[in-house]
C-alpha cells in the first residue's frame, strides 16, 4: 500500500493541514508536508474527520437478500463516509448464535469496504424469553459486544435486568429497542393531533420512555451500562438527562430522520415515512437537536433499514416500518446540527465516529486525526447542495424520505486502514 | 369540486352545499315511475369493497345505476395483503378494463388517499370508507338529512346547517363516520359536541373543531340532532368499557333520555345500530329516529356525488318536464 497526502484539509474544520498517509496508518499531519512518492489528494477546503461509526445498521443478510447484502449495506456505508457499521440481529436466522454472528463478521472482512461488528441477540429469537448464549456470541470470531433484540423491546423486566448484568462478566452493553409492547398494538405512526385526524393507530411516546425509565432504573440498580436505541421523544431526553445527573451508566442515540422529520409528513400516507420509532412531532425534533449538542444524547446512528419496493409501495397499514440512511446521514446531521449552529465539526466527530466506537468498542476507530492512529478518515465536501436522487444510492433498497430534498454536504473520499473505499464519490 | 372525494375536510362549504342540493334534484328523480338518469351512460363504475359492507355497497350500486353507469361490483375479503395482490396491482387491473371511476372500501385508512395520489391509476377516487379516518358520503348524507328536517327540503336549497347544534355519541376513536361529520358540520356552519367515555375519544382530539364531553345527560337538553353511533361489543374486551351494560346506561340513548331532547330534534344513526347497546328499541323505532330515511338520503347523495365528480357539465336532471308543466 502506497503513500496517500491529503492536502489542505480542514481537520474537524479546523484550519486546512495535509495529512500523509503510509500504509495503513497516518503518518504526519502539518503543512507543507512533502508529497514526494505520494498520491495526491487534493482536499480543497474540505473537512476530514475520522471515518464514521454507525452502531445501528439492518444488513439484512442472512435472510433478506432482496433488500440488502452485507456487500451492498458496507458499500452503502462506505459511500455514506463510513468505516465501521454494527450490524443488527434480526435476520433470518437471528444472529442469536456464535455461527451467524461469525458468519456476517467474516463476510464484511472479506468484501473489505467497511468493518462489520456483528451485534448479538439478546434473546434466542429475538422472542424476549429466553437469554441468547451472548457469552458464545463475545468468545467467537465476531467478539460480539453489543447485544440487541432491536426490532422488539426486551419488554420482560426480569430478562432485561439479567441480561445488562450477565454481559458484565465481559464488558458487554445492552442495547434497548425501548417499545412497551402492549401500549403499540396495532401502532402505525406517533400518537397525537395526526393521528387522531389521519385514523392511525397511535405509537405513544409513553411506551418508550416507560422503559427507558424502567431500564435506566435497573441499570442504576445491578450496576450495569445500558444503552438506548434510537431515542424519539422529548420526554425520553429529559429521562436520559435525570438518568446521567445520577450517574447511571446509560448511552442513547438518535437517528437522522427523527432530527429532522415530523410527523406532519405522515399525512401524505406515503409509506417511505414509516418508521419505529415512529416520526414525532417538532417539539421532539427540537429536544432531540438540543440534546445531541449538549450531549444527553451521546451519538447518531443511522437505523439503516432497506425494505424492496413491494413493501413499500402500498397502502400505509401494509407497509413495513424503517428507512435507509447510511448514505444520507452526514448530510441530515450537517443540515439540522451544523448549519443550525448547535454542532461544530468536531462535535460531529464525536457523535458520528468517537463515541459510536467507544459504546461498541470498535478499536481502531473514532480515533484522533494524529500520526500514529489508524487511518480510518472521511472526506467531506461541506459547500455541496444537491438532491437527494436514491437512483445512485449504493445500497440495495431505495425507501428515502429524501429523495428530491436538497441537503447539504457530500463525501467524497473514504478510507479504511489507508485503503481507499470511495474516491470522489464513487466506490473503488 | 375536485376530481376526487378522499376526504369530507377537502370540501369547501360551496362544494358540500352543491352536493345538497344536487342531491335534492336527484332525490326529485326518486318520485318519478321511471327512476333512472341517462347521465353517466357509457361510464364504468367499479365498486371496489376489501372490507365487507353491504349497505354502503348496495346504496352505491343504486346510486350508479340510477345514473346508467355500468358496475362492476369488486369485493376482495380481508386485506390486499393477505389475498397475495396488492392494492396497487388490483387496482391497475380494474384500471386496464377500462374503469371511469373506483369507489373504494378499504380497512386500511390512506388507502383511498394512496389510490388516488401515487400515480397507480387515472381513474376518479371515491372513498366509500378507510380504516378509522373518512366516510364522506356518510357525512353528506348526514348533513343532508339534517338540512331536510331541520332547514326544510326547499327552504334548505342554497343553505348550510349555520347554528345547528349536533351531537355525536359512541365510540368516536374508531369511527370514520365521526371524523366525516365533524368535519363537514363544521364547514357547514353548524356546532359539534362529541360525547363519549374518556376511552373512545383519540388523543389529539383537541385540534378537532369541536367540542368534546363525558356527559350526555347534559348535553341532550342543547342539541337539534344526536347523532348515535354504532359501539361494538368486543371493545369492552379491549377494556374501552367495563360491560356492555354500563356503557348503555351511561350513554346508550333510551327513551328518558330522549325525552330530554328540544321538541323538534332528530335522533340519527348510520347503522347498523347494535339495539340494546347505544340505543334502545324504543328510540330506533320512534318518529323521531331518521335511520331509515338515512339510508335513502344515501342513494341521492351518492348519484349527486357520482354526477358532480364524472358527469362534466350536462344538467343532472333534465326539467323539460317540469317547463312544460308552467
Amino acid at each position: 500500500m502506497s503513500k496517500i497526502l491529503i492536502r489542505g484539509a480542514k481537520v474537524l474544520g479546523g484550519e486546512p493541514q495535509d495529512v500523509l498517509i503510509d500504509g495503513g496508518t497516518i503518518a504526519e499531519v502539518g503543512t507543507g508536508l512533502s508529497a514526494e512518492g505520494a498520491e495526491v489528494v487534493e482536499a480543497d477546503g474540505k473537512v476530514l474527520l475520522p471515518g464514521l461509526v454507525d452502531l445501528h445498521t439492518h444488513l439484512r443478510e442472512p435472510g433478506r437478500e432482496d433488500s440488502e447484502t452485507v456487500l451492498t449495506g458496507t458499500r452503502a456505508a462506505a459511500s455514506g463516509g463510513y468505516t465501521a457499521v454494527f450490524a443488527m440481529a434480526n435476520t433470518f436466522p437471528v444472529a442469536d448464535t456464535a455461527g451467524v454472528v461469525e458468519q456476517v463478521y467474516r463476510l464484511g472482512r472479506d468484501h473489505g469496504y467497511c468493518d462489520v461488528q456483528p451485534i448479538g441477540a439478546v434473546t434466542v429469537g429475538l422472542e424476549g424469553k429466553k437469554l441468547a448464549e451472548l457469552g458464545a456470541m463475545h468468545e467467537s470470531a465476531a467478539g460480539v459486544t453489543v447485544f440487541s433484540d432491536d426490532g422488539k423491546c426486551v419488554d420482560d423486566a426480569v430478562i432485561m435486568r439479567r441480561a445488562l448484568e450477565y454481559v458484565k462478566a465481559f464488558g458487554g452493553v445492552v442495547a434497548q429497542h425501548a417499545q412497551e409492547p402492549r401500549l403499540t398494538e396495532g401502532a402505525q405512526m406517533n400518537e397525537g393531533v395526526v393521528s387522531a385526524e389521519l385514523g392511525l393507530g397511535g405509537w405513544p411516546a409513553v411506551a418508550e420512555e416507560s422503559i427507558i425509565a424502567r431500564d435506566v432504573l435497573l441499570a442504576e440498580h445491578v450496576g450495569s451500562r445500558v444503552h438506548i436505541c434510537h431515542l424519539s421523544t422529548a420526554g425520553s431526553v429529559e429521562i436520559v438527562r435525570w438518568a446521567k445527573s445520577r450517574g447511571i451508566d446509560v448511552t442513547a442515540e438518535v437517528t437522522p430522520h427523527h432530527l429532522l422529520l415530523t410527523d406532519e409528513m405522515v399525512r401524505t400516507y406515503n409509506p417511505v415515512y414509516k418508521v419505529n420509532p415512529p416520526l414525532r412531532t417538532e417539539r421532539d425534533v427540537l429536544a432531540l437537536r438540543e440534546a445531541l449538542a449538549d450531549g444527553t444524547i451521546d451519538i447518531v446512528a443511522t437505523d439503516h433499514a432497506p425494505h424492496p419496493h413491494e413493501d413499500k409501495d402500498c397502502e400505509w397499514a401494509a407497509a413495513a416500518m424503517g428507512m435507509v440512511g447510511l448514505e444520507t446521514a452526514l448530510s441530515v446531521v450537517q443540515a439540522t446540527m451544523v448549519d443550525t449552529g448547535l454542532l461544530d465539526w468536531a462535535g460531529v466527530a464525536d457523535r458520528m465516529s468517537v463515541k459510536p466506537a467507544r459504546i461498541g468498542q470498535a478499536t481502531g476507530h473514532g480515533r484522533p486525526v494524529s500520526a500514529g492512529e489508524p487511518a480510518n478518515l472521511t472526506l467531506v465536501d461541506t459547500e455541496y447542495r444537491g438532491q437527494v436522487d436514491p437512483a445512485g444510492f449504493a445500497s440495495r433498497s431505495r425507501n428515502t424520505p429524501y429523495e428530491g430534498r436538497e441537503l447539504p454536504g457530500r463525501v467524497t473520499h473514504t478510507w479504511l486502514r489507508g485503503k481507499a473505499t470511495l474516491v470522489d464519490g464513487k466506490l473503488t | 369540486m375536485q376530481r376526487h372525494l378522499i376526504s369530507a375536510a377537502d370540501l369547501t362549504r360551496d362544494d358540500a352545499v352543491l352536493i345538497l342540493d344536487t342531491a335534492e334534484e336527484m332525490a326529485r328523480v326518486a318520485d318519478r315511475p321511471i327512476k333512472k338518469l341517462p347521465t353517466l351512460r357509457g361510464r364504468t363504475i367499479v365498486n371496489l369493497f376489501f372490507e365487507d359492507s353491504t349497505r354502503t355497497r348496495i346504496s352505491f350500486e343504486a346510486a350508479e345505476k340510477r345514473l346508467s353507469a355500468d358496475v362492476i361490483n369488486f369485493t376482495a375479503k380481508g386485506s390486499s395483503v393477505s389475498k397475495g395482490e396488492s392494492l396497487k396491482d388490483t387496482a391497475q387491473t380494474l384500471e386496464a378494463m377500462g374503469v371511469d371511476a373506483v369507489v373504494i372500501r378499504h380497512g386500511a385508512s390512506g388507502a383511498p388517499y394512496r389510490l388516488a395520489n401515487s400515480g397507480w391509476i387515472d381513474a376518479a377516487v371515491i372513498n366509500a370508507g378507510d380504516g378509522t379516518h373518512q366516510h364522506p358520503t356518510q357525512a353528506l348524507l348526514d348533513a343532508f338529512t339534517m338540512r331536510r328536517r331541520l332547514v326544510g327540503r326547499d327552504a334548505g336549497l342554497g343553505q348550510d346547517l349555520s347554528g345547528r347544534r349536533i351531537t355525536v355519541v359512541g365510540d368516536v376513536l374508531h369511527s370514520r363516520v365521526a371524523r366525516s361529520n365533524v368535519d363537514l358540520l363544521h364547514t357547514l356552519g353548524a356546532e359539534v359536541t362529541l360525547v363519549a367515555p374518556p376511552t373512545l375519544v383519540p388523543v389529539g382530539v383537541e385540534a378537532w373543531p369541536c367540542e368534546v364531553s363525558y356527559d350526555l345527560d347534559s348535553t341532550l337538553p342543547k342539541c337539534d340532532a344526536v347523532m348515535m353511533l354504532r359501539v361494538q361489543r368486543e371493545r369492552m374486551n379491549a377494556a374501552f368499557f367495563p360491560t356492555e351494560r354500563e356503557y348503555s346506561r351511561r350513554y346508550g340513548l333510551d327513551g328518558d333520555r330522549m325525552a330530554k331532547l328540544p321538541e323538534h330534534a332528530i335522533v340519527m344513526h348510520p347503522g347498523p345500530m347494535v339495539r340494546g347497546m347505544e340505543i334502545t328499541a324504543e328510540v330506533a323505532d320512534s318518529d323521531r329516529c331518521t335511520a331509515v330515511e338515512q339510508v335513502a338520503n344515501g342513494v341521492s347523495i351518492r348519484m349527486a356525488v357520482l354526477y358532480l365528480l364524472l358527469g362534466g357539465n350536462e344538467p343532472a336532471v333534465s326539467h323539460a318536464r317540469t317547463n312544460e308543466e308552467k
